[in-house]
């Protein structure tokens, strides 16, 4: 149980005697309930559920869960599902065993087969029963054939599912049954492929191999490919085999490339998002911020904030979080960026050295702060179910998270081009910047204009923070991951051009993703750096240098 | 916010208070009312996040002991030092412990390189070092006890248990650097050993902090799908293990298709992530929080009071820093004596209870006997055990998978005294 709180034994010991009283009444008034749910033989099961509690003794368990399978009763496939969960549990006082559902704030203990509550549950009131990644795959299979001809398509999907990754003989005869009243079309596509999955795994005569292979190497996986191998060892079916293997491979290929590519513009969306501010502070302002990572930090932060709140007072708004974290995101490190212009970088403009060393100072006093208020460990920020998961697109999955960043890293830049481009604040950034006294003599407010740019600059850097807490983890740390990509890219792409910073992520990401493979993690990145050197002393000035009186500035 | 801020004022004024207590007693120092015990962990830096829990457990045991009365009638005191994650910091710190503090025994050190870096001041200076964390092995110094695991206590229990559970292939895959580099290396041979074909296994290495998972996490997909059951043993380090995690769990891979067991991930690491989708994920430890023990649930009820948050975790480091702890009052009063010597002497042999229901004894190696326990993850964040070793098993300081390491042996009593003597060749001094 994850409750503990600490409690006195005579404490506990009134509570347990009002347990007794509870569980009495309900006792007394439950036959009503019992016997309304009994009418579907849910009781029946009864006396098979103690076969699922052995310990350790997992061999044991699994004839249980057969026992109860075989049953056939309709309360069985829940009944299995929850105990692959792990909600099922044995209540110590009594050694039942109950289903632990937390209801509200509290835990309660339910009867796994009437759904009659029978009390509420403390820390170590319960014992939970052991199961391991076998059982909870036996438990899969087991249900995948109870629930073949379910009534809800979905289900019987994810159970065609299930067979055609099981791909065993044994399934042969279920699937066919459950094929000859099939009526939905995708599912019964899963169905026929799964069929044929566990015809090559069986002695079916070659004619029915035959086209179960066709039927296979459709699927275009690895799972084709296996199952495909495994027909080509016969000497009948092997010409066809070898053929079709070609072709799968082929398109394995095709999507391994496809996937780098994809891959490689995620990697270069991230990089991007952790850059952009930075092309703003250090390119457009040429101000070497080594505080910069903290930045993200801090927006990763606000986004953990905004969830613990609304998670303890709004908990229907979590889905929303991220779109209220955004914001603040942007002003708390913004805010926190002009504080740190106003009274620190101020003074140090035009002296490189010391810019980089107070504001690596800045980063190191923001990190420790952090870490003083929220603790050393990692914070932990949930994914909303619109960003969790993955589809598929021909032979390659795209996560949804990956996808959500990098459009959401293209709107940001878009947005940011167009602040700099379109609007009058945009204007004086770039007049400043270019002519600081010429601007000023237009009568634009420099210092003024310092501060928000270094503001802006920032509070990109914590929308940032919003989008990677989602897949690198929250802690003080994490700023330091990004600093050092984030100057790469940013002198890659060519110092104080956006677009340059634009075209420098993506290529970095997708050449980096090309020889991860190759070269490995490790080696991967060193010789990225070294190309990146190597481009460096041909290219002192990035991909996109800056021409024209600009450049001198 | 609020709650953040009062649930971390506690340990705060605590931190501020002890800051206070060993600047006003480095004048005092030939104060014989109390015992000092060096407390070297990281409080800030990257190792801020695991170390930082062992500082506390230390301060909680002390106090523990002197409510017991103290040790030799005297009164235990923490000195507590900020090594701040930095290697040479450590040497540095653990010298001013020793000649400075005076501590009769320094508790400390996360990463291997840490430990190696004030291992040559321990032994210049004649201190003890409790060596906490499960970690590589090929070492053994008179001066250091190693409290957490060796890889014969860990590694390979945890894929013999997978090797039952019917997995044929395997990914190796882990940090760069020396503890993942040396376990694999182990692992490696071992697995060759059994008979496991070289194209079965896959070996991989990424950089320190490392959270672009997604090509790794996709190759190791596809040499998952080859027909064979396969596992991913893991030796990933800290803050890469979330982002790994993620990506796993994004990309569908299930716990039932190739579950991942890792020598670095406990209760503390699982904090921080969402765990639903890491069900069935396995961890191999010498102990979990969920250990369905008195003594246990004894040390659960004082840490989570000591520290004031119901929310907080215990791990299996924070269990070697216990027996580490209760072994070292042990061996002072067994000989009467903080002085080094008597206490290394006094140390082999003495055992003591572990939370596991057990007793840990400390062996002529220096390393401790311990049972291995194999987890997987509940979505809960806590560990459901699903194995563990019949009996204890002793640690292993020189690994009998490594052929340079395979006639060496460790054995610190009289007369042999000698932490890698060579059976071949009939020397003390290692392999050459």
């Amino acid at each position: 149980m994850s409750v503990r709180p600490p409690d006195a034994p005579n404490r506990s010991r009134a509570f347990l005697a009002a347990l007794a009283c509870l569980a009495l009444v309900l006792f007394l008034l439950a036959p009503a309930a019992v016997h309304a749910q009994s009418e579907h033989g849910a009781e029946d099961l009864r006396p098979l559920l103690s076969g699922l509690n052995n310990g350790r003794d997992f061999d044991k368990t699994a004839e249980g869960i057969r026992a109860i399978a075989a049953t056939g009763n309709p309360a069985a496939a829940a009944l299995l599902q929850s105990f692959r969960a792990g909600n099922l549990e044995v209540r110590k006082s009594d050694d039942r065993i109950v289903r632990v559902e937390k209801r509200g704030g509290e835990t309660v203990a339910i009867d796994p087969l009437t759904g009659e509550v029978l009390g509420e549950l403390r820390r170590r009131d319960t014992r939970r029963i052991s199961i391991n990644n076998n059982l909870r795959n036996l438990v899969d299979e087991v249900v995948a054939g109870m629930t073949l001809r379910a009534d809800d398509p979905a289900i019987r999907q994810t159970a065609a599912r299930e067979m055609l990754a099981a791909a065993s003989a044994d399934n042969i005869e279920p699937l066919r049954a459950a094929l000859a009243e099939e009526t939905d079309a995708s599912v019964r596509q899963t169905m026929e492929r799964a069929l044929a999955a566990s015809l090559l795994r069986s002695d079916a005569s070659l004619e029915d191999k035959r086209a179960a292979m066709e039927t296979v190497a459709a699927l275009g996986d690895r799972q084709a490919l296996q199952l495909l191998t495994l027909a080509a060892s016969d000497p009948e079916l092997s010409e066809r085999a070898n053929r079709l293997i070609a072709g799968v491979e082929r398109q394995l290929a095709f999507w391994e490339v496809a996937q780098n590519v994809w891959f490689g513009i995620s990697l270069g969306s991230v990089l991007l998002l952790a850059a952009i501010g930075l092309a703003i502070t250090f390119g457009v302002m040429g101000v070497i911020n080594m505080a910069h990572g903290e930045m993200v930090m801090l927006g990763a932060y606000t986004t953990f904030v905004v969830q613990e709140t609304i998670r303890i007072h709004y908990p229907g708004l979590f889905e929303a979080s991220l779109a209220i974290a955004l914001p603040l995101a942007f002003c708390v490190s913004g805010l926190i960026g002009i504080l740190i212009e106003r009274s620190v970088i101020r003074w140090l403009y035009g002296r490189p050295l010391e810019t980089l060393l107070a504001t690596w100072g800045i980063s190191l006093i923001l990190q420790q702060a952090v870490r003083v208020l929220f603790g050393a460990s990692n914070r932990e920020v949930g994914n909303p179910d619109w960003m969790s998961g993955a589809f598929q697109l021909g032979g390659m999955s795209i996560t949804y998270s990956r996808l959500s960043i990098v459009i959401f890293s293209l709107i940001v830049f878009g947005l940011l081009v167009l602040l700099l481009q379109r609007t009058a604040f945009g204007l004086q950034i770039r007049a400043v910047t270019q002519n600081r006294r010429m601007a000023s003599t237009m009568g634009i407010r420099t210092p003024w204009t310092d501060a928000l740019t270094f503001g802006l600059g920032s509070g990109v850097a914590g929308i940032a923070g919003v989008a990677l807490s989602q897949i690198d983890n929250v802690s003080p740390n994490l700023g330091q991951g990004y600093i050092i990509d984030s100057f790469l890219v940013v002198v890659f792409g060519g110092v104080g051009n956006l677009w340059g910073t634009f075209v420098g992520a993506l290529s970095l990401g997708i050449l980096n993703k090309f020889l991860e493979p190759y070269a490995g993690a490790v080696l991967g990145k060193i010789l990225v750096l070294v190309l990146i050197i190597l481009f460096i002393q041909k290219r002192p000035r990035g991909l996109f240098p800056q021409k024209g009186r600009a450049a001198e500035g | 916010m609020i709650g953040i801020l009062r649930r971390t004022a506690k340990p705060i004024a605590l931190a501020a208070c002890i800051a206070g207590a060993s600047i006003g007693n480095a004048f005092a120092q030939d104060d014989s009312d109390t015992i000092k015990v060096g407390i070297l962990h990281s409080l800030s830096g990257t190792m801020a996040i695991s170390e930082t829990t062992l500082k506390d457990v230390m301060l909680m045991l002390i106090e523990e002991q002197n409510e017991k009365g103290g040790l030799l009638g005297k009164k235990l005191e923490a000195v507590v030092v900020d090594p701040a994650s930095d290697w040479p910091l450590f040497a540095e710190k653990a010298r001013q412990l020793i000649s400075q503090d005076k501590v009769a025994a320094v508790f400390g050190c996360w990463t291997s390189v840490s430990r190696k870096s004030v291992l040559p001041v321990f032994e210049e200076l004649n201190g003890l070092l409790f060596y906490p964390v499960q970690y590589e092995g090929e070492e053994s110094s008179k001066n250091i006890f190693y409290t957490g695991a060796a890889p014969n206590q860990q590694a390979i229990p945890a894929v013999d248990y997978l090797a039952d559970q019917g997995v044929e292939r395997w990914v190796l895959a882990g940090t760069d650097y020396v503890y993942p580099r040396t376990t694999n290396k182990i692992l490696e041979q071992y697995l060759k050993d059994n008979g496991v074909a070289e194209e079965d296994i896959m070996i991989n290495y990424t950089p320190f902090g490392h959270s672009d998972w997604q090509s790794i996490v996709s190759e190791i997909k596809a040499f998952g799908s080859a027909g064979k059951k396969t596992a991913v043993v893991s030796t990933i380090n800290g803050d890469a293990n979330v982002p790994f995690y993620k990506e796993l769990a994004n990309q569908g891979i299930e716990a039932t298709d190739i579950p991942v067991v890792a020598f670095s991930v406990g209760e503390e690491e699982l904090a921080g992530i969402d765990t639903a989708p890491l069900v069935g994920h396995l961890a191999a430890w010498n102990y979990f929080m969920s250990l369905d023990t008195p003594e246990n649930d004894d040390f659960i009820d004082s840490w989570l009071e000591f520290i004031g948050d119901d929310d907080r975790v215990s791990n299996d480091p924070m269990e070697a820093h216990y027996i580490g702890f209760n072994m070292w009052v042990k061996a002072v009063e067994k000989a009467g004596t903080t002085d080094p010597d008597a206490v290394i002497d006094a140390m082999i042999g003495v055992a003591v209870p572990n939370l596991s229901g057990g007793y840990s004894a400390m062996m002529p190696n220096h390393h401790i006997t311990k049972p291995v326990l194999i987890g997987e993850i509940q979505d809960d964040g806590q560990f459901g055990i699903v194995w563990e070793t019949p009996g204890l098993v002793p640690g292993d300081a020189w690994s009998d998978y490594l052929p340079d390491s395979k006639p060496l042996i460790s054995d610190w009593r009289e007369p042999l005294g000698c932490g890698n003597f060579n059976t071949e060749t009939g020397q003390c001094g290692g392999a050459s």
